[in-house]
């Protein structure tokens, strides 16, 4: 038992210096607050092993001189108001270590002022609906045909032998890199939720509310994401794809989609 | 020696007892109109024990179908109705009804009562409970199968379901009414029938946090009552509590749920704090560190329970200052949690510590329960909880705080006080073999999992992208083994009437009236009232 | 027998408590609209109609922006006529929406606002709204439907664009769907 948390707690730790692509911590994303998220995260857990070391060590040390089998005598203290206020208020001080840089990136997280573009994404059971508000790009993203077929029950379709089984789509999010995109979720049925882990969004889609996010960043790249709401049978199967591009490839995008309709 | 005088005479008065009238009944009546606390003890036990294994087998499904990549066994519909059910009947059939049954045979004999106040109602509410799960079960075979919206009946999808809907609404019903019933009566008991000099700070820690436990179930399953009603409601008559055509809000339903919700989870947790402040004394020869302290810690860990329940929802688009208020609120919960781990340890600093198995389980709940409690904490945060939502990092969590936590709990109170159910000891060597491949394989199980939620794994999908491939054959292996490991469980508990015969003490000088009376327990105890003095633990 | 008494007013009491539980959760129906109100929880609004003096304050400008969904089982076209619009706070706006029935026959429809951020929820106060009642369409009727709105000057000053959203609901498929 204590070699298996030992065990994960050095992976965990190994993770975060090694950055293997074997993925095992949350990844740091592509965005300020999606940095700042992770920050979060590993000083959380630092503060959770430091704790975690303090009162395991105190333990086994007792599980191992404090046995019968050692002959030990037992004490017969059974309280002590020091120790029981101390080990009251270190907590308090550390929760609120915690909680100062929380609070602050949560206020950053709500400043959605100056949004460059918005993007309304609408759910269904099981795809995804996107419209560009500032022009007349918008179409349904669902799961990709090569998935499609590689799904189903006793198929023969080596799912790795599928590129990004489950993560890839018909028509992925395009947007511009450098530029602050707000997303408005909302949803045709029942809930779900908008996932991508390196945008560190996620916003529930919720049939008659809009709910509000917002990411930038600089880094091109595809993103992936999933539904993560339990939304019915095919929840597993309505991921997302963001692609951000650089501004000229993407103003040739929406020339594109304009062309083709 | 004035102690086992007293013990004496208590044994030849239960003696005299079992020849009159009030022997137990031949047959199955003794079991249907049954009024004994200990014979429904017996049957709450057992029944979660059975529940164990079913809820169990769905989780071999679940995890068969992810041992790797693709589609192999069932279809998405019935994975969802798998997980679904899998989660009601863990919580509401396995662990519940264990910890009544672990009430109802040791409260009793802890506080020196003959019986619970209430035993006619304490048989129904014990009957009800096999009604309630015939039902859930019988979704099973309807049209539209198994209720599928996962355990939390978030609408609209819940509304989705198919001819299941009603059942499901009247089987929660039914479980709500159980678990009612069987707290007011627990409530009663420790109230008005306790031994004369037992003051409410002098109780031991099972009874408190029991106590403490029935109030926060009168509290909230009425509530929780409410809301499937609504939904039945908003179903088949009319109304829009939750539909948003109707000017209702989905998300209404969500705080209702976890109003109710999270004071559960404490439902299903505080019991277990109890049972482990039994049993590390006791095997560390050492009075419980901190008992009055525990009992506020306990009280405060309830009181909390009532305002975190947002923090199971921070992705649905709350305003700023609510996000605050219920992340600092469940931050909170982290203190006294905290005061729980560090009594635990401290009652064992300086003791004189043995091994045996309840004390094996009860150590590995205070290890990675405390595991469960730091990703609890860490959920707490919430933009952190924005990329744990609904992953498996939240799976791993709550397995870690109702598997190595609530579980444990419930077979190391069964080790713990089976010799004094049974007056055998169970064999000792198998109890020790059963927990170390509990402990390695519920490890092997669940710590994966943190890292597959990290490296973004939703939770309750059917199949996943190849990435997260190793970790969950790992995870598969480890259910497995688990559920293999609990077939020993069933073996040692069959055949503990085979092992050698045990004194009233059972252990080394225990704490608590429930070693005062013979081993086996006799049919009735406490007719008269014990004093205090006559056990151990009691300065 | 005074240990029965005891536990006949015990167990009184815990039922009554019982009861009252029971019945708090339908309160929390009333209590959660109220509370949603007062904070904006859940981008929830006025759902009737508000009175408000205008208290202008020129030197802020705020973008409203409208977004409308219908919703899949409604058979309408649904729009606003203007896609967003700059505002000051504390000053009486209109905007107008145009709905149309597609189906050959009566429809009754309902539109269900929202508000994103939900900090903005509580500032956007509805003076007069097409949302606060069903609205009956005859068939094929196309008509304008007028909107009336305030800015609450408290507006925080970290929402620079305020999004209203209508989903566009036909109030009798709903039920009936749902159950496929
Ligand atoms: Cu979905
Ligand atoms: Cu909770």
């Amino acid at each position: 038992m204590i070699r298996n948390l030992l065990l994960g707690f050095s992976v965990l730790a190994l993770a975060d210096t090694a950055e293997a692509d074997w993925a095992l911590n949350m990844p740091k994303g592509v965005t300020e607050l999606s940095l700042e998220t992770y920050n979060l995260h590993m000083m959380v857990f630092w503060w959770c092993v430091a704790i975690g070391v303090a009162v395991f060590t105190v333990m086994i040390i007792s599980l191992f001189r404090h046995r019968k089998s050692k002959g030990a005598q037992a004490a017969t203290f059974s309280h002590s108001t020091t120790a029981e206020v101390i080990w009251t208020t270190i907590p308090v001080v550390i929760l609120v270590l915690m909680a100062v840089p929380t609070a602050e990136t949560m206020v950053r997280m709500e400043d959605s002022r100056n949004p460059d573009m918005t993007i309304v994404v609408t759910a269904h059971q099981w795809k995804w609906h996107y419209k560009y508000q500032d022009s007349n790009i918008e179409y349904y993203s669902s799961l990709a045909r090569s998935s499609v077929e590689a799904r189903r029950k006793g198929t023969d379709i080596d799912p790795y032998s599928v590129e990004n089984y489950l993560l890839d789509v018909d028509n992925p999010v395009v947007v511009p890199s450098g530029a602050k995109i707000r997303l408005l979720f909302t949803s045709n049925d029942v809930i779900h939720a908008w996932w991508v882990k390196d945008l560190s969004i996620k916003k529930d889609a919720i049939p008659g509310i809009v709910n509000e996010a917002w990411f930038k960043t600089e880094q091109v790249g595809t993103y992936r994401g999933q539904c993560a709401e339990l939304c019915g049978k095919d929840h597993g199967y309505m991921p997302i794809v963001v692609e951000v591009v650089e501004p000229e490839a993407y103003q040739a995008w929406v020339n594109s989609h304009d062309a083709g309709h | 020696m004035t102690r086992g005088i007293k013990k004496m005479t208590t044994e030849v008065m239960d003696a005299h007892d079992m020849h009159d009238d009030h022997s137990p009944a031949k047959g199955i009546k003794r079991w249907l109109f049954s009024t004994s606390h200990k014979d429904i003890g017996t049957m709450y036990l057992v029944l979660s024990l059975i529940m164990f294994f079913v809820g169990g087998a769905m989780a071999m499904i679940i995890r068969s179908e992810l041992a790797i990549p693709g589609l192999q066994f069932v279809h998405p519909e019935f994975f969802n109705q798998m997980t679904t059910m899998h989660a009601l009947i863990m919580v509401f059939g396995a662990v519940m009804p264990a910890f009544v049954g672990l009430a109802n045979w040791m409260i009793p004999l802890m506080i020196g009562a003959p019986d619970m106040a209430l035993p006619r109602m304490n048989n129904w509410s014990f009957w009800i409970l096999p009604v309630a799960f015939g039902l859930l079960a019988s979704t099973l075979f309807m049209p539209g199968g198994a209720p599928a919206g996962g355990w939390t009946m978030y609408p609209p999808l819940v509304l989705q379901t198919g001819d299941a809907f009603p059942f499901l609404i009247f089987s929660v019903h039914l479980l709500g009414l159980s678990s009612i019933m069987g707290a007011i009566n627990i409530i009663v008991t420790v109230i008005n029938m306790r031994a004369p000099d037992m003051s409410l700070l002098k109780m031991p820690m099972f009874v408190w946090t029991w106590l403490i436990t029935a109030y926060l179930l009168i509290a909230v399953m009425p509530v929780f009552a409410g809301a499937v009603t609504m939904l039945l409601t908003d179903q088949f008559f009319g109304t829009s509590f939750f539909l948003a055509a109707g000017g209702g809000d989905p998300v209404m339903f969500q705080h209702i749920f976890w109003f109710f919700g999270h004071p559960e989870v404490y439902i299903m947790i505080l019991p277990a704090f109890g049972v482990v402040s039994e049993i590390i004394p006791t095997f560390s020869r050492k009075p419980l560190f901190g008992h009055d302290s525990m009992v506020y810690a306990a009280s405060c860990i309830a009181f909390l329970s009532f305002i975190v329940w947002a923090h199971h929802m921070f992705t649905v688009g709350m305003p700023l200052t609510s996000q605050l208020f219920f992340m600092f609120a469940t931050m909170l919960i982290a203190v006294p949690t905290g005061v729980k781990i560090f009594n635990w340890v401290a009652t064992m600093w300086r003791g004189s510590m043995t091994f045996e198995t309840p004390m094996l389980f009860s150590l590995a709940f205070v290890f990675l329960f405390t595991i469960g409690g730091f990703s609890g904490l860490m959920l707490a945060i919430a933009p952190a909880d924005i990329q744990y939502q609904d992953t498996y990092f939240v799976v791993a969590h709550f397995h870690y705080t109702l598997v190595p936590g609530s579980v444990f709990a419930i077979m190391a109170g069964t080790y713990y006080w089976l010799p004094k159910w049974t007056g055998h000891m169970y064999n000792e060597t198998l109890g020790k073999v059963h927990f170390w491949t509990s402990t390695f394989f519920v490890n092997l199980t669940f710590f994966p999992m943190h890292f597959l939620g990290l490296a973004g794994m939703p939770r309750r999908i059917p199949d996943y992208s190849t990435q997260f491939a190793d970790f969950n054959t790992m995870a598969s292996v480890g259910a497995i083994g688990f559920g293999v490991s609990q077939l020993l469980f069933v073996w040692v508990l069959l055949t503990s009437k085979k092992g050698t015969k045990v004194t009233a003490e059972v252990w080394d000088k225990p704490p608590g009236l429930e070693w005062t009376v013979p081993s086996p327990a006799p049919y009735h105890t406490f007719e008269t009232p014990p004093k205090l003095s006559d056990a151990d633990g009691f300065h | 027998m005074p240990e029965k008494n005891a536990h006949r007013s015990l167990v009184g009491q815990l039922l009554i408590l019982t009861v009252a539980m029971f019945g708090f959760g339908f309160l929390l129906v009333p209590l959660y609209d109220v509370f949603c109100e007062i904070t904006g929880f859940g981008g929830r609004t006025n759902p009737e109609a508000a009175v408000v003096a205008e208290a202008p304050d020129l030197t802020r400008e705020v973008r409203i922006e409208f977004v409308t969904t219908v919703n899949s089982y409604a058979q309408f076209e649904f729009a606003a006529n203007a896609d967003s619009m700059t505002v000051s706070p504390g000053k009486m706006y209109y905007a107008t929406f145009t709905a149309k029935n597609l189906a050959g026959e009566h429809k009754i429809a309902q539109a269900v606002p929202s508000v994103a951020p939900s900090g903005a929820a509580e500032h956007f106060t509805k003076i007069e709204c097409f949302c606060f009642t069903s609205q009956e369409f005859a068939a094929s009727e196309e008509r304008a439907m007028p909107l009336q709105f305030i800015v609450n000057p408290e507006l925080p000053d970290y929402i620079d664009t305020i999004t209203l959203q209508y989903t566009f609901f036909d109030t009798a498929p709903v039920a009936a769907v749902l159950e496929n």
